[in-house]
């Protein structure tokens, strides 16, 4: 039930913003985050925009995946 | 899709099981799921199957459909029959079983049951509806408490006075804990979840790995997230912390402001748990401010946080949501209890465990 989805914020209007993933469209609220701004990406939950993704430690993340290596623990 | 894609890179998912595989220098770990989300997409994408023999995931209570009591199903069952009340509710509820009937059941008679995807949703029912009274059934853990949160508050400011909330949110941490004590258990580590952690943050585990002694993962979702995770568990086996593996979504401190939303409305308080017990600190009430949106106080209900015993049909749900058995273990499972008859919430839910189990194995 804490399924929640990455979804691109397309138009951001006071307390809702217009947020997107493949075909889907959805207004959704956007209250609990400060510092919001079209393009961003944001998790979203019932309804509600729960938290922001941050798009370098993404990276990041995937980064060490690729880097791992048995020789260097 | 952005952020999806990327995180099930084949190549990546058998590098990182290749890694596992060197990782795992001991036998006989346990480490626990405590997200339905995390249950279903290990089972979905067989990532059990892509760790060594000795590694056993366990699936904990998390899903809140499925700890909800029958008291509190009861509760939301003996509302639904009066006349005016509308019953408004997130699907997966329809089906859980009360000591009787289910709200599906009495949906199918006379009870006026509507499907919302939002908490705010059940505020447009009351806006048009201003001669019936609506009953939003509030479950759900940290994810789903600042949305209910920010509902009541909505509701507050628009004056809104049909609108009422039956509370059986509950908090994840304490859970936790009781699961890290059951020695029966032999836990080494939790898998924590994800959205929760968005909400409260990396560091509301701290103590598992300072008290218990446990070493404690925060993970999303996707294949990649799943596995590296237990890497990075059997990396950090022997020195108990807390790694934050979804960085992306997750800080040490985790969403302020939705913090801060959740205490303006609710308190915390002891909640029943299906299978568990009442577990001290583990739940949420609507705080006294806010009470003329609380249904135990406007319908006069005893609170909903009584622990209730199994159905007497041989259902080993609460065994399930504690880790003792494995679904297949149960004796009703996939022969009298399945999806399209469940007889316990652990079948009924999409995050339940049996319902993952069936489901893809």
């Amino acid at each position: 039930m804490c399924l929640a989805i990455p979804m691109k914020v397309k138009v951001i209007e006071g307390e809702f913003a217009e947020v997107e993933t493949g075909r889907l469209t959805r207004k959704v609220n956007v209250q609990m985050l400060g510092g919001l701004k079209a393009g961003d990406y944001v998790i979203v939950h019932a309804g509600f925009a729960i938290q922001k993704i941050d798009a370098r430690k993404a990276k990041e993340t995937l980064d060490i995946i690729e880097e791992l290596d048995p020789s260097h623990p | 899709m952005k952020y999806i894609d990327e995180f099930r890179d084949k190549k990546l998912i058998q590098k990182l099981s290749a890694r596992i595989k060197e990782a795992a220098s001991q036998q006989n770990i346990n480490f626990m799921e405590v997200c339905g989300t995390h249950t279903h997409n290990i089972l979905r994408f067989g990532l059990d199957k892509l760790l060594p023999p000795g590694i056993r995931l366990i699936s904990g209570p998390g899903c809140p459909v499925c700890v909800s009591t029958q008291d509190y199903i009861d509760k939301a069952l003996f509302l639904a029959e009066k006349k005016d009340v509308i019953i408004a509710t997130f699907g997966d509820m329809l089906r859980v079983p009360g000591s009787r009937t289910s709200l599906e059941k009495q949906r199918a008679k006379t009870a006026n049951v509507r499907v919302v995807y939002s908490a705010l949703d059940a505020i447009k029912v009351a806006q048009d509806n201003p001669d019936k009274k609506i009953v939003f059934l509030a479950v759900g853990f940290e994810t789903t408490v600042p949305t209910i949160a920010l509902s009541i508050l909505t509701a507050k400011k628009k004056n809104i006075r049909n609108l009422f909330f039956l509370c059986a949110l509950k908090l994840i941490p304490p859970a936790m804990e009781y699961l890290a004590k059951d020695k029966r258990l032999k836990l080494d580590g939790f898998l924590c979840p994800g959205h929760v952690s968005a909400v409260i943050g990396a560091q509301a585990y701290r103590f598992l790995a300072e008290k218990y002694r446990l070493i404690c993962c925060v993970a999303g979702f996707e294949p990649l997230d799943i596995l590296e995770g237990i890497y990075f568990l059997l990396r950090h086996i022997d020195h108990p912390q807390v790694i934050n593996q979804y960085s992306r979504v997750v800080t040490a401190s985790g969403n302020k402001k939705a913090q801060e939303i959740m205490y303006q409305v609710f308190k915390v308080s002891d909640s029943g748990w299906r299978g568990l017990g009442v577990i001290p600190k583990s739940g949420l009430r609507i705080k006294d401010e806010f009470s003329q949106f609380d249904s135990e106080k406007v319908f006069c209900l005893e609170p909903a946080n009584r622990p209730t015993g199994q159905p007497a049909n041989r259902c080993k749900c609460s065994d399930v949501l504690k880790g003792l058995l494995t679904p297949p273990q149960c004796p009703l499972f996939s022969r009298k209890c399945r999806p399209d008859n469940p007889l316990g919430p652990c079948m009924i839910s999409n995050e339940g465990a049996c319902n993952a189990y069936y489901k893809y194995r």
